[in-house]
């Protein structure tokens, strides 16, 4: 807190601005699913990789600026980021690679 | 007791790590650091689970937009809509949040105060929203049947889906009620009666030739449920053993049931995270008031308790996108 005197304020809004602004693109394309987007594009449609995307970087608005991660030693954020991103990639990776196993195994035997 | 203790027992804030500042930050944040970071890790869990089973029923997964469609005192059909606006109305109570935290390094009581105060009124319309966005899906809206072999089948006129109340008529034709406190056994209640029965609901259809059977089987190249035609249709119902009216977590309306039951789990786990956060925001909010962080000479307090809502909204970004938007 060696900066604790100065104000953030005009900071911190113009943050939620672009946040408000990411969110209101996602809902946009949400419901308008334009074709070309919703149902092409590698592993999953172009759409879901813009909604991932997306997420992401209103995740790291929130955890650099409101979280204030971006203020931190280098090594404390790096021992939170890194640990976090690790896991859950490791983790994601391996769930669904299973979930792409599971269907293929069990959807020849479902009877439409 | 001296010798097993690395930090001396004797000063005021021992519990608190006794100063000791590793990387710069205080005992409080550092383990609130840490703890959210074990939090997020369960969270991915749910997240990574939903994932896997969206995998595994990947030709026939519920569409968002089709389930989550209402909103409060507005009729009709506006898909996202609502969940958009909860979305904003928790990033706002986060720039609020951080505005508290942002008075407080320049010591504006009165101005921590509100801010804490319009945090806390965020937070409590979002958990009201979830609490009635629970409430829809446990309700539903159109109905459906479930056959003997697990498919929900639904009902579409002219593409669209509609309601069995839209094309069922009469009251149940063999009298069933639901056994409730009321009308029965006063200490016991019975299993839910859905309002039409079977038969009641494959005449109905049979009767009305504008009628099709939808399945939960996507056709991957639009991206929509399969429609079947008539005579399919016909076949399919003829396996149906049960109407469903709504969402629990055993049987529901949209699709596998297991979508109904990672909707509860995971939105369900974020909400008693945001009741929590907002428990623990009201007793932060009168300390401030007391004056209690005015006489500590800092509001750490205020930035700590800000990282757990923070965090609460981050989790919510990515429960918006994988279980409403992708």
């Amino acid at each position: 807190m060696a900066h604790a005197q100065e104000s953030n304020t005009k900071r911190i809004w113009i943050v939620f601005g672009i946040l408000s602004i990411i969110t209101l693109v996602e809902v946009y394309l949400g419901i308008i699913k334009p074709e070309a987007l919703h149902l092409h594009g590698p592993g999953t449609s172009w759409l879901n990789w813009i909604f991932i995307i997306l997420t992401l970087a209103k995740a790291y608005g929130i955890a650099w600026v409101f979280m204030h991660l971006e203020g931190e030693k280098k090594w404390f954020r790096r021992s939170i980021v890194w640990s976090a991103v690790f896991l859950i990639i490791y983790l994601v990776t391996l769930l669904l690679i299973e979930g792409g196993y599971l269907y293929d195994t069990l959807s020849p035997l479902v009877n439409w | 007791m001296e010798a097993n203790i690395a930090v001396p027992t004797d000063k005021k804030e021992t519990w608190g790590g006794g100063g000791a500042r590793p990387f710069g930050a205080s005992y409080g944040k550092m383990m609130m650091w840490f703890f959210i970071l074990s939090d997020a890790l369960t969270f991915s869990g749910f997240l990574a689970a939903y994932g896997l089973t969206r995998f595994k029923f990947i030709d026939s997964w519920p569409i968002a937009d089709e389930v989550f469609t209402h909103v409060p005192f507005v009729h009709g059909d506006y898909p996202m809509i609502y969940v958009a606006i909860m979305t904003f109305i928790l990033i706002f109570s986060s720039v609020t949040m951080v505005l508290a935290v942002d008075a407080g390094h320049q010591m504006k009581k009165n101005k921590v105060a509100w801010y804490m105060f319009a945090t806390i009124i965020g937070g409590i319309i979002f958990v009201g929203s979830q609490a009635w966005e629970w409430n829809t899906f446990i309700n539903g809206t159109y109905g459906a049947v479930k056959t003997t072999d697990g498919k929900v089948l639904q009902f579409v006129k002219d593409g669209k889906q509609i309601a069995l109340a839209d094309f069922v008529t009469g009251d149940r034709t063999d009298a069933l009620e639901t056994h409730n406190r009321t009308n029965g056994l006063w200490w016991e209640s019975g299993e839910t009666v859905s309002t039409y029965s079977v038969d009641q609901v494959v005449n109905a259809y049979k009767a009305n030739p504008a009628i099709q059977v939808r399945t939960e089987l996507i056709d991957l190249d639009k991206k929509q449920k399969t429609i079947l035609s008539r005579e399919k249709g016909a076949a399919e119902l003829a396996k149906a053993k049960l109407v469903v009216e709504g969402a629990n977590l055993e049987v529901n309306e949209y699709g596998n049931t297991i979508f109904a039951d990672f909707f509860f789990f995971i939105t369900g786990f974020h909400g008693f995270h945001v009741l929590s956060g907002i428990v623990i925001n009201i007793i932060i909010f009168f300390n401030v008031i007391l004056g209690t962080y005015e006489r500590r000479g800092h509001y750490e307090m205020v930035e700590k308790v800000g990282l757990y809502w923070h965090f609460v909204d981050l989790v919510w970004v990515f429960v918006f996108t994988f279980f409403y938007l992708v």
